[in-house]
């Protein structure tokens, strides 16, 4: 994995007071995204305008698509043409853009996707915050495949977040998400941008052997396959179709049995390296806390009540919501009487936790359909009956 | 490869397909292998870069043309060649991008992207088999199927309105328009090495037969036949009013080249527009710069 | 922690006045400061609003529950909004266009023209920052010398000047009533007339 320092071009060093939705431009821009395609919507629309006020003083392509399917469309071709790239996008867009990200994880072709989630199904909340796209971002796209999902809890995430999904699409040649939500993309807060000489980005894994030796899809040691940029001379072919390592369609079970389970697991056998978790007081917490994103800081003042009602609370935040801390979860499931979780979203992430509970704890939903944050109360609420 | 080796009259299929690929997937007798062949002829002949020559193409019959020819090449998804060579074009303005596409992927799915990329006039070349139907699928009717043509899903005959592909085209910005059959081999060649060597939306469409679906489906005879017929029952009107090209069942077809000239390209007028609005402040997008 | 909120109607400044004074605290007072605006249908029709949590150290919760700071610049942000002001909170109006009701519970309220103010400088766009002026004085929440840093990309450049003038004249209005306040007269009315 080659680092490099960003260019400082792109990098808008300060104090800033900023909203999500700009910070994630400015995440992008100082990642050395130079590649923007994006079709509006609320309430992600301003990292799109931002783009397009900032993108032409820094040297690169804003372009507005003419749908959200175009828009990934486009980004997968300005990969391929050696850009880092990225949309962003909301619910009703998201959807329109899943076969797509199916063909990106196909491809391996790294860009970054963010969802600022307002409230669904269908136009649902346009101006209102959800985390309600949590498994969409998982599963949306049809088959079997693994992405990267990052969930920031307030504008300076939201830049930090944007330059980490970037480099976790390079190093992994995946398509990497920044779930943020309608609240975290409005809300401004004060946005500290590092010197460019402090921003660690991670170059693509270009590859540099001879010509006619170049296998688009042919897993190195760490089995991350090498990419080239069209216009080098490799006259390399890529597809959405099952393939070899030489990118050719191979229509049977057996290639298929290659191909997908490296999508998978170049991605889980990497998880550790991969997650990031805030824990606070797991060691000896009765209950746990798992939440991610917005709804992790609504859930710290319920936890403060709750500890100063004497239960023992820990917490979890998810920062990679996917892939998920599997391992993490199954060893507190031992120690702990029950998992709590809140999320804006009628139950999500709750039944992933479950899921890594193995029934060892209970894992309780504290479910909010979304148009506002939880009350505190409530979260607190489901703790005290949880430690009952 | 190298500029000798396409000089000495090398057998050019033989460099420029993806002969580890052959055979090939289409039926005998099918026109796409006879569109591809023109398409490497014009390649061959003409004197751009291969390395720099990038093709897209999406789901389909046609489709497929991206797997066989020897060029940096990206199989997408149904409908989304278009945005995708959008994508790479404006990622690396150096590259000359074609665009294979049957005609449901073209003005079906993607007719959408089609009329926005051709808005835009960015820099593309469309290449359009319209063979009248869904052929990858099993011969569904589609947005070019004649009227009373029959097609799986239209089994009564079509009675929908078919696009007229060119005028389509042309109403949407594009600034070169062509339409040939199958048949029109160095035509077909002609126009390529044309939109090859031209900056803007060229867009080709080519009749081309589906033997197995459309052609039988319709009773309209083996490959050869249908190619031939179709050669036949057209006329050639260079700069036709591209509205007067629809085409009925088996009725007259006019080709030619329609519309060719000269407007700035997405590109061109980005870097024209916030060059002067912008001014010192503006930095020039041009290459691929890593 | 402190809960803030500005109302009055679209094109007043309203969310701007947020803007300004979350920067102000969070760039050049050492506070956090979390902005957030109403949007959508909400936002639509005449009352408008932006709201500021501010707090020694993080922001938990972004949105405001029971403000102790209502700024209303206009009668139908204050119908809409005064209720939920804390019975010990502040409430600072626009003399011109507010009637507020009679006073409830320990609320202190303060008014002043700042329309008027700012067209006597010349402009009434800038009536929002003669009441951010005013704010500051009188709330001593944020620093008037961190409120003027803050105004740069904020403001049209070419008006920054015009801005500061209007800040002042408000500042300068709220120091002064807040000086005849200590006066002990009177005792018994805090709304000046
Ligand atoms: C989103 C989506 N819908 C449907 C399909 C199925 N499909 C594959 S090819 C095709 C039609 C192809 O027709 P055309 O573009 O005319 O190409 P042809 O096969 O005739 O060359 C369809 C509907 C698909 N692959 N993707
Ligand atoms: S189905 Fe039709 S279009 Fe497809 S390969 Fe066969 S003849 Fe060609
Ligand atoms: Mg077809």
């Amino acid at each position: 994995m080659k680092k490099v320092k960003a260019d400082p071009k792109g990098v808008l060093t300060g104090a800033h007071y900023l909203d999500g939705d700009h910070a994630l431009a400015e995440g992008a821009l100082a990642a050395g995204c130079r590649f923007f395609a994006g079709y509006p919507i609320t309430p992600s629309t301003e990292t799109a305008e931002r783009f397009a006020e900032r993108i032409p003083k820094v040297g690169g392509v804003f372009i507005q698509m003419e749908d959200e399917l175009a828009s990934i469309a486009a980004l997968i071709g300005a990969a391929w043409g050696g850009k880092k790239v990225m949309t962003v996008t909301s619910g009703p867009g998201f959807s329109l853009m899943m076969e797509n990200i199916g063909l990106a994880c196909m491809l391996e072709t790294p860009l970054v996707i963010a969802n600022v989630q307002r409230g669904g199904p269908s136009t649902g909340l346009p101006t209102l915050t959800g985390q309600q796209d949590m498994m969409q971002v998982k599963w949306g796209s049809h088959g079997d495949y693994e992405i990267i999902a990052l969930s920031p809890d307030s504008p300076q995430e939201c830049f930090d977040l944007c330059i980490e999904a970037f480099n976790l699409s390079e190093i992994y040649r995946v398509p990497s998400f920044v779930m943020t939500d309608e609240c975290v993309g409005h809300m401004h807060e004060k946005v500290v941008i590092p010197p460019a000489e402090e921003i660690e980005l991670v170059e693509r894994k270009w590859y540099k052997g001879p010509k006619d030796k170049y296998l688009p899809f042919k897993p190195d040691e760490d089995m991350i396959p090498f990419m080239v940029k069209v216009g080098d001379g490799y006259h390399f072919h890529v597809t959405g179709l099952t393939h070899d390592e030489r990118g050719y369609p191979v229509i049977n079970a057996e290639c298929q049995n290659v191909c997908v389970p490296h999508l998978v697991d170049k991605i889980n056998m990497n998880a550790d390296k991969i997650i990031k978790l805030e824990e606070d007081e797991t060691d000896n917490a009765e209950i746990i806390v798992i939440s991610y994103g917005i709804t992790s800081r609504v859930t710290t003042r319920a936890v403060r009540k709750a500890r100063k009602a004497g239960i023992k609370v820990g917490t979890i935040r998810l920062i990679t919501v996917w892939p998920f801390p599997e391992k993490r979860i199954k060893e507190l499931a031992k120690k702990i009487k029950a998992f709590v979780v809140p999320e804006i979203n009628y139950g999500q992430v709750v039944y992933e936790v479950e899921r890594c509970a193995f029934g060892q704890a209970p894992a309780i939903r504290v479910p909010h359909c979304g148009g506002w944050v939880h009350d505190p109360e409530d979260i607190f609420k489901a703790i005290k009956e949880a430690s009952k | 490869m190298k500029e000798e080796d396409r000089r000495e009259g090398k057998n050019p299929i033989e460099n420029l397909l993806r002969m580890d690929r052959i055979p090939h997937i289409w039926c005998p007798g099918c026109g796409i292998g006879v569109v591809v062949t023109s398409f490497a002829e014009a390649l061959r002949k003409s004197e751009i870069d291969l390395d720099k020559t990038a093709i897209i193409s999406g789901i389909g019959c046609t489709g497929r043309v991206a797997g066989y020819v020897k060029l940096d090449s990206i199989h997408t998804t149904h409908g989304r060649a278009v945005p995708v060579a959008t994508g790479l074009k404006l990622a690396n303005p150096e590259l000359k991008v074609v665009v294979f596409s049957g005609d449901g992927d073209i003005a079906g799915i993607g007719g959408n992207h089609f009329i926005h990329a051709a808005r835009r006039n960015m820099d593309l070349v469309i290449i359009c088999v319209n063979n009248f139907n869904y052929a990858m699928t099993g011969g569904q009717v589609a947005a070019t199927t004649p009227i009373s043509a029959n097609a799986s899903t239209a089994p009564f005959g079509n009675f929908e309105y078919p696009f007229n592909l060119p005028y389509l085209a042309e109403a949407s910005g594009a600034t070169y328009v062509a339409r040939w059959t199958a048949l029109h081999l160095r035509r077909v060649t002609k126009s390529v090495q044309e939109a090859l060597g031209r900056r803007g939306f060229s867009f080709i469409e080519v009749i081309t037969p589906c033997v197995t679906l459309y052609a039988r489906r319709n009773r309209l005879g083996d490959g050869l036949n249908l190619l031939k017929y179709y050669y036949e029952k057209s006329e050639i009107q260079h700069g036709a009013d591209t509205k007067t090209l629809d085409i009925s069942y088996q009725g007259k077809l006019i080709v030619g080249k329609f519309v060719d000239k000269d407007k700035p390209t997405f590109l061109d007028c980005m870097n024209e527009h916030l060059g002067k609005v912008l001014g010192d402040k503006y930095e020039p997008y041009g290459g691929n710069h890593d | 922690m402190t809960e803030i909120r500005f109302s009055g109607f679209g094109g007043q400044g309203i969310i701007r006045c947020g803007l300004i004074a979350g920067k102000a605290l969070s760039l050049f007072d050492n506070k956090q400061a979390t902005m957030t605006q109403s949007f959508g249908p909400e936002a639509r029709g005449s009352a408008c609003s932006s709201q500021l949590v501010v707090s020694d150290d993080r922001v938990l919760y972004p949105y405001i529950s029971a403000p102790e700071i209502l700024v209303s610049m206009s009668q139908e942000a204050y119908d809409k909004y005064e209720p939920e002001l804390r019975e010990d909170g502040l409430l600072l109006i626009d003399k011109d266009l507010v009637k507020p009701k009679p006073p409830r519970g320990k609320i202190k309220s303060y008014s002043i023209p700042s329309t008027r103010f700012a067209e006597e400088l010349g402009n009434r766009i800038i009536a929002n920052l003669v009441m951010l002026g005013f704010f500051t004085a009188i709330t001593r929440v944020v620093s008037p010398e961190a409120m003027k840093k803050a105004l740069p990309g904020l403001v049209p450049e070419r008006f920054l000047e015009l801005n500061k003038k209007a800040f002042d004249k408000g500042y300068e209005y709220g120091k002064k009533i807040l000086a005849e306040e200590k006066k002990p007269k009177t005792s018994k009315q805090k709304v000046k007339k």
